[in-house]
């Protein structure tokens, strides 16, 4: 290790470009002859379309389902027990089933223009009853949306480990039923496509905005019927994706068919209210929860209902099951306890699929299982810390296989509380609440914890039997003949630092100074197959591979460095960029310039490989790497107004072996800024008939610099065993736990008043409506 | 979603502004297109043809007189916010500015143009009418006529311009250097829409005390005391039950939850001016 290799706090590469503003979009993307596309979507979020009359002098500019014939409907369905399957049209022709969904593509040389032909195109609709609420989509009678089902559920999925002991052995119990609302994941950059037909190479090329160009291609192949080599597709830079640039969208099918009918190459770039109302809805669970603990006061068990709202369709690939088929799992937290009872209804209805977003299950099982611990602990009379230290698994029990089997892979949670309640000074705090405010607000703190499962790959993924099944992820490495060092990749970076990270763990093994380093990522045609960028994975996969690929070059370097030397490849070590024997050194680029340009010198038995290698990694164990943190924060609450501030907030994290702690650093900061969004501002309502109610940022909150807390951010690193140099993922954590601390801080506040919020966000409203409900309870009582 | 087709003309005088305003019915006036823009991307405003008057040189004036001080309409936020002209109210209007949306928007935003789109939630609405400002419109036929700000504010959107008019400036009344001013915002945000808006004005040796309450959805409420009353009025403000019954009774209505913002809003307001 250097100190700028594995560990340095090296600032990033990439943000050279970034903060010039040289980077380059899909937007950017301006082949000739480029005409831009407006979708006429459904304005209804439930109905038949009876008719669709397209002007005819606009017909040759318009695509209809009619024209799609040849194109096979997404579909993304899993192999778990009871799943039933949707497809997803790619333009509604005769139902649309939420609002937002694509009927026309019309196409014009200026968006603008191409917006006026949609406006000319008339639907005749037939309304139809929407279901808009997951708990009455699930009761008999609801109307359905695919009527072959024979109701709304996706898929049940039901846990349960001795559950029937609970009543039995438990001392208290407290029952909540919590909610969080849907979301719309919010990159800066939104979804965008450029497609062109390549007639040199007989192929489709498709720049998209996508954090998994392998998976688009694997899609628009399969929704096409075009060979995968037929396509390229080719992520350029990325502006954010947390998740919803991991979606095979109906657009991007639409545009990869429509650029061959047109004959020009097409662009679609969404926009805010694309955004907003059709594309990126995540988050939406509901809870019917009750925690259970013994005599002692420490965690005994859960019982739990949940549901999951699902949108319309199966999103590709991650299905609609992705969040359901894991809150059984993810509910327990990080605790010890061995009853259990958890049943997940995923629940069809009139809204845009819900897609993965950062954290996926994660947020909103942390937010109902950690309010509900501090409810409990509130019964039990003990601080909602204490109950947590009496129930964390402890270290001397790592690894450990928790109540729904997850294997957790290694770490100290009870430190990490510890360490968070010293940062914030509980002490203090309850003093300070003591003494009152002067401005009569009400402070409160409040806790978290969470486990981050990264990397999980072939054993966790090939049990869901999703369209996507990660294996081996592989890295090509190579010298170019003046001794730079390419890295190739098939995942893709787009904020996570890879550029650096991946060229900080290749400095480590080779020694390559990082200016020589390139990474290319983000093409179907210059990288190996990978899933993407997904699951907080790329560090562990991507990072492994690249040690495993540096690893094989640092041998070839080695033994013609030995050769050239004249030593013995067993005495000849590499060291700071240089082959070093007993009587000499010798430069990798002078190695390079030897393989590449002067093969004469080369020893008989050198290796034909070159230094040129594809190497592949698989973690020793696939279940994941488990990252966690306890996240902790003092807030004031005003009465009056329902307004809360964040005076104090700290994050204490295990993320393993960091490759490079600022990225990490940043990595949390930005997770957590959306979390705060989840837990104060972000929410997409809907009303009776399925419209939805935020379709521009002024209705729809972001939290912005003004709205986010100094953090504090203190590190734990318990190297994970089962990877490379122990690294573990921490893409998501920031994500999962402000909702949960934030929503327990403001309890806390209002807790003499027997004031809780149990939805997320928590916003000044529900504020004022609860005390207003606790005050109108105590004058009844 | 991008704008529907449409001209764009920018004048050079009020008077040429006012002529092609009056040749075309489905013309609409631009002074900075805040809020005109994103309307207009929305495809929730359609006119045939934009009439940017920011260039226009004398709705940029400054005219100070003895006993006001009055602005163009197409003065900037940020102009205001930077204390960049002059200021009758010893830095309220600077401080007023300064917590309109976001820097980008008040460098292009106009004062003219926040009173003439009549949003209830504007600064400007609640803080000149509060102030007791007038607007100075003209009219297509170049002759001028004066309205006090609340007066020219009729509704969510709606304001007493006529077809034809042209907002042509603020004008703000000086106000003694003993003059103490209170504002709250109410709002989910740096930057956001106001829920709530309270400003309280009181100005003895001018014998003014005015209450406001704005961003409720309508025409801002007024609560005016008579000439030397103000003291008097402004200590019924510390009671919160009190300031609920003297909003509704001025006609402000709203949920609970409004409604115990509007009064928090005010009430807070006129605590600042009674420190």
């Amino acid at each position: 290790m250097t100190d700028a290799g594995i560990g340095a706090r090296l600032p990033r590469k990439e943000d050279d470009r970034y903060m010039r503003g040289r980077g380059r979009y899909v937007g950017d993307i301006r082949p000739a002859g480029l005409q831009d596309v407006a979708f006429l979507r459904s304005p209804l979020a439930h109905a038949k379309i009876l008719s669709i009359r397209v002007p005819e002098h606009l017909r040759d500019r318009v695509l209809l389902a009619a024209d799609l014939a040849a194109v096979r409907e997404i579909r993304a369905d899993t192999t778990l027990p009871g799943f039933k399957s949707s497809t997803q049209p790619v333009l509604a022709g005769t139902r649309v089933r939420h609002v937002g969904e694509l009927i026309a593509m019309c196409v014009a040389p200026t968006r603008a223009e191409a917006e006026d032909i949609a406006a000319e195109i008339e639907v005749e609709f037939e309304e139809l009853p929407a279901v808009t609420d997951m708990l009455k989509g699930r009761t008999p009678g609801a109307p359905l949306l695919h009527e072959a089902w024979g109701d709304n559920l996706f898929l049940v999925s039901l846990t349960d480990v001795n559950s029937a002991e609970l009543k039995q052995k438990a001392a208290y119990s407290v029952a909540r039923e919590l909610r969080t609302a849907r979301q719309a994941m919010s990159p800066l950059e939104g979804r965008g496509v450029v497609a062109e037909w390549d007639g040199r190479v007989g192929q489709l090329v498709i720049h998209s905005s996508t954090q998994q160009p392998h998976i688009v291609r694997s899609g628009l192949a399969e929704c096409l019927g075009l060979d995968e080599g037929a396509i390229r597709v080719i992520a350029p830079d990325v502006g954010g994706g947390f998740g919803y640039k991991g979606i095979l969208l109906p657009e991007e099918v639409a545009l990869a068919f429509g650029t061959r009918r047109f004959g020009v190459p097409l662009r679609w770039l969404e926009d805010r209210r694309e955004n907003l109302i059709a594309g990126a809805d995540c988050r939406e669970h509901h809870y019917n929860l009750t925690a259970y603990a013994d005599a002692d006061g420490r965690l005994l068990g859960l019982d739990c209902e949940a549901s999951v709202d699902c949108g319309a369709y199966s999103a590709y690939p991650f299905s609609a099951c992705l969040e359901g088929g894991q809150i059984g799992s993810i509910l327990p937290g990080l605790y010890d306890f061995s009853l259990y009872r958890c049943r997940v209804h995923s629940v069809a209805t009139n809204k845009p699929p819900i897609l993965p977003y950062r954290g996926v299950a994660r947020t909103g099982a942390c937010f109902a299982l950690e309010v509900t611990l501090d409810a409990l602990a509130r019964t039990i009379g003990i601080e909602p810390t204490e109950l947590r230290f009496r129930s964390l698994v402890r270290p001397e029990q790592m690894p450990f296989d928790n109540v729904a089997k997850r294997h957790f892979d290694s770490g100290d949670y009870p430190e990490a509380l510890r360490r968070a309640v010293d940062a914030l000074d509980l002490t203090a705090v309850r003093a300070r609440q003591k003494q009152g405010e002067p401005d009569g607000r009400r402070i409160g703190i409040g806790f978290s914890m969470y486990a981050e499962q990264a990397g999980h790959g072939t054993s966790v993924y090939s049990a869901w039997g999703i369209p996507m099944v990660p294996g081996h992820e592989q890295c090509q490495a190579r010298f170019t003949p003046d001794g730079g060092l390419e890295l190739r990749i098939g995942a893709h970076s787009h904020g996570q630092g890879l550029e650096t990270t991946l060229s900080q763990v290749a400095h480590s093994i080779l020694g390559v100074p990082h200016d020589r380093i390139r990474l290319i990522h983000g093409d179907t045609a210059l990288t190996p197959y990978s899933t993407g960028t997904w699951g907080s994975r790329c560090m562990i996969m991507s990072g492994g591979a690249v040690a495993e690929a540096c690893d094989a070059l640092a041998l070839r370097l080695k033994k013609i460095g030995a050769a050239l030397l004249q030593a013995d490849p067993a005495a000849v070590r590499l060291e700071a960029g240089e082959v070093v024997g007993p009587g000499g050194r010798m430069s990798v680029a002078e190695i390079a310039r030897t393989w590449y340009r002067r093969p004469q010198d080369l020893p008989r038995d050198v290796d034909p490989g070159g230094l040129e290698v594809t190497a592949g990694y698989k973690a020793l164990r696939d279940t994941g790497t488990f990252s966690y943190a306890a996240h902790g924060a003092v807030v004031a609450v005003d009465p009056e107004t329902g307004e809360t501030e964040i005076l104090d907030y700290v994050i204490v994290e295990d993320g393993g072996v960091l490759v490079n702690p600022m990225i990490v650093d940043g990595q949390i900061i930005g997770g957590t800024a959306q979390g705060i969004g989840t837990a104060f501002y972000e929410e997409m309502p809907y009303d009776e008939r399925g419209q939805p109610l935020a379709s521009t940022l002024s209705d729809y909150l972001l939290p912005g610099p003004t709205e986010m807390p100094d953090l504090k951010i203190l590190h734990m690193e318990t190297p994970s065993p089962y990877t490379r140099f122990g690294q573990k993922g921490i893409g998501e954590g920031g994500a999962i736990a402000p909702p949960a601390a934030l929503t327990n801080a403001v309890n806390d506040a209002l807790k003499e008043w027997g004031v809780e919020l149990l939805m997320s966000p928590v916003t000044p409203r529900r504020i004022v409506e609860a005390i207003a409900a606790a005050q109108h309870r105590e004058a009844a009582e | 979603m991008k704008a529907a087709a449409f001209d764009y003309v920018r004048p050079a005088s009020v008077a040429e502004a006012c002529a092609l305003l009056a040749e075309d019915a489905d013309s609409k006036v631009m002074a900075g297109g805040q809020s005109l823009g994103p309307m207009l991307n929305l495809r929730l405003a359609r006119p045939a043809r934009l009439i940017d008057i920011t260039r226009i040189p004398e709705l940029g004036r400054v005219e100070e007189s003895a006993d006001a001080v009055t602005l163009g309409a197409v003065v900037t936020h940020a102009a205001i916010e930077d204390r960049r002209v002059a200021d009758p109210t010893h830095g309220f209007l600077s401080r007023v500015a300064r917590g309109i949306a976001y820097r980008a928007v008040r460098s292009r935003g106009t004062i003219g143009g926040s009173l003439a789109h009549a949003d209830p939630a504007a600064d400007w609405v609640s803080s000149l009418t509060a102030l007791g400002a007038e607007v100075l419109i003209t009219r297509a036929d170049g002759t001028q006529r004066r309205l006090p700000v609340e007066d020219f504010i009729q509704g969510a959107l709606a304001s007493a311009l006529e077809p034809g008019e042209i907002l042509d400036g603020v004008r703000i009344p000086r106000f003694s250097a003993e003059a103490r001013f209170g504002f709250e915002k109410i709002c989910r945000k740096t930057g956001e829409f106001a829920e709530a808006m309270g400003v309280a004005v009181h100005d003895p040796a001018r014998g003014v005390c005015r209450i406001v309450a704005g961003a409720a959805g309508g025409r801002p409420v007024v609560i005016e005391a008579s000439r030397g009353a103000g003291a008097r009025l402004l200590e019924r403000f510390a009671d919160a039950a009190a300031v609920h019954d003297m909003l509704t009774e001025a006609g402000l209505a709203g949920d609970a939850y409004r409604m115990r913002l509007h009064v928090a809003a005010v009430r807070r307001a006129v605590e600042e001016i009674r420190r």
